[in-house]
């Protein structure tokens, strides 16, 4: 569905990615694991085109997409939850999830949508009519994945979900990251919670310094000795 | 008790044209992060093309107001809409030749652009050819007859017209930010554009509605104005320079980059002005104004309206 064939970036002089290739299936949940500055959101930046690649391409269901703008990506179907969150504070819930559906025109199945994101983000309902920046951390992050499932993506682009979250927040997130792959949505999840991201994920790739230093099944990538030591904090 | 009430009159007839004209400055501000210092001279431009589509629109009609003919009522709406929609062109021309190739670069060079700008249009405008350097009279479009009086203050069908208009075009952009589409798209890009970007709004397209948007804003102020004072002055007189000013002082003193900001510190400037010199000292009319802004900025940098943005983790 997705791939991404040695994708180079650069900041200036600094070189981010040294050429990275990568293959997203359909109706998969792929995850991005590695450690600050190892270039994972760079990767998620580039594919959506908000940082310039310097080299490579990105093909999406066989389209070059290396240079398209991240407008108009939405309406190819793919959906990006950026790092941070990006929610509009000055907004309210109601505001935020509309601008979700920004490219859609199809009034009656947005609003199924939006009924269908609220149950799956139960909080947000009761926050419906509040500012996004008065939300909780953990409301916030479903605020943009709620957001991001409103332009009914076929491939959702997560970045760091469990950023700053307590435990039991990610421990939601993650339970309902199934809940939307189940639901039909391909996901290509950055995370730095390996230990949670291979859970929920079929196959994993671990970034190192800008490359790719490991790719395969995640269930296999958790149980080895290096992601073991390196990642998950064991040994 | 008329003194009061005839500053007062003024004072809001100015204060809503600055209103008029801040909001221009302040939305630019809000989605560009700059300030368009070549966003007064549209205001100029506004005026100035008010009065030639005018002249030709009443020669046209065969009115000639000098021998005592009567602009029918529609001839200003006409004149208002048509320099709106030429000023909203120019914006956005100018926003596409002169800031968009700036798009990543550092804020201090697309600010240096916009002064390039603005003198370019000054100077153009002085041309011979184009508006000249003596001022004119514009047709009065609108009687300026007394409709009624309080007191010794008259009030003017031209005073309801100006302020009236100022209002309904605030109202309307007012509406057009907070409850439509396009109008949350502009606040989502204002917010943080990359985030706008991902959300499947066509960035470069809300940008360019913006500067027209503005650009209309100020063709409005513009024509108002010069009806108003029914004499406009040549295109770089330091008069224009000065309501440019004002204005944008206005728009810091609301909060730059809030749209209701830009309307309260327009109005709020507008009687302090007024106020000021009619009560304490004439002479001092402009001072109030900057005043009023070194102090907004050493209390309350963010303005009346502004607000610290607090991040949560």
């Amino acid at each position: 569905m997705l791939s991404v064939e040695n994708l180079q970036v650069n900041y200036g002089a600094i070189r981010a990615l040294h050429g990275i290739s990568l293959k997203v299936e359909q109706g998969e949940v792929v995850t991005l694991i590695g450690c600050n500055g190892a270039g994972k959101t760079t990767t998620l930046r580039a594919i959506s085109g908000i940082v310039k690649s310097s080299g490579g391409t990105v093909k999406y269901e066989g389209r070059d997409i290396t240079r398209v703008k991240p407008h108009e990506l939405v309406r190819l179907g793919i959906a990006h939850s950026p790092e941070g969150r990006g929610v509009f504070a000055n907004m309210t819930v109601e505001e935020n999830l509309d601008l979700g559906a920004y490219a859609r025109h199809d009034h009656s199945e947005i609003a199924k949508d939006r009924e269908k994101g609220l149950s799956l983000f139960p909080r947000l309902r009761e926050r419906y009519k509040q500012l996004a920046g008065t939300l909780s951390g953990g409301e916030q992050q479903m605020l943009a994945m709620a957001r991001a499932l409103m332009a009914r993506p076929r491939m959702l682009l997560l970045d760091e979900p469990s950023l700053g979250l307590a435990p039991q927040v990610v421990q939601t997130i993650f339970q309902i990251i199934r809940e939307i792959n189940a639901a039909g949505t391909t996901i290509l999840l950055v995370e730095q919670n390996a230990h949670m991201a291979l859970k929920v994920a079929h196959r994993a790739y671990v970034l190192e310094v800008g490359e790719i230093a490991m790719e395969g099944d995640a269930q296999k990538l958790a149980a080895s000795d290096e992601v073991r030591k390196a990642y998950l904090g064991v040994g | 008790m008329d003194t009061l009430l005839q500053t007062l009159k003024d004072a809001l007839t100015i204060g809503s044209l600055y209103a008029l004209i801040a909001l221009g400055y302040t939305m630019v501000y809000g989605i560009l992060k700059f300030i368009n210092f070549a966003h007064s001279d549209i205001v100029v431009l506004g005026g100035w093309l008010s009065l030639v589509i005018a002249t030709k629109l009443l020669a046209w009609l065969g009115v000639d107001l000098a021998a005592g003919g009567v602009a029918a009522w529609w001839v200003g709406p006409v004149v208002l809409t048509l320099a709106m929609a030429c000023c909203g062109l120019i914006g956005f021309t100018i926003e596409r030749l002169a800031y968009k190739p700036l798009r990543g670069a550092p804020r201090l060079n697309v600010l240096i652009t916009a002064i390039g700008v603005s003198l370019l249009l000054q100077n153009s405008g002085q041309l011979q050819f184009i508006f000249g350097t003596s001022p004119r009279k514009i047709p009065s479009l609108i009687s300026d007859a007394t409709l009624f009086s309080i007191g010794d203050v008259q009030v003017r069908l031209l005073d309801l017209v100006v302020v009236g208009t100022a209002l309904a075009l605030m109202l309307a952009l007012e509406y057009l930010v907070f409850h439509t589409k396009i109008g949350r798209a502009m606040r989502a890009v204002s917010y943080d554009v990359r985030t706008a970007g991902l959300m499947g709004i066509p960035v470069d397209r809300v940008i360019s509605f913006t500067f027209i948007l503005g650009s209309s804003l100020a063709a409005a102020g513009g024509f108002l104005w010069a009806l108003n004072f029914s004499v406009i002055k040549q295109p770089a007189d330091t008069s224009w320079v000065l309501l440019g000013l004002k204005a944008f002082v206005a728009a810091v003193v609301g909060g730059i980059g809030n749209v209701r900001g830009a309307m309260l510190g327009g109005l709020a400037i507008g009687l302090l002005e007024g106020f000021g010199s009619t009560y304490v000292n004439p002479a001092l009319r402009d001072v109030y104004v900057f005043a009023a802004l070194i102090l907004v900025l050493l209390v309350k940098p963010g303005g009346i309206l502004g607000k610290a943005v607090v991040e949560k983790v």
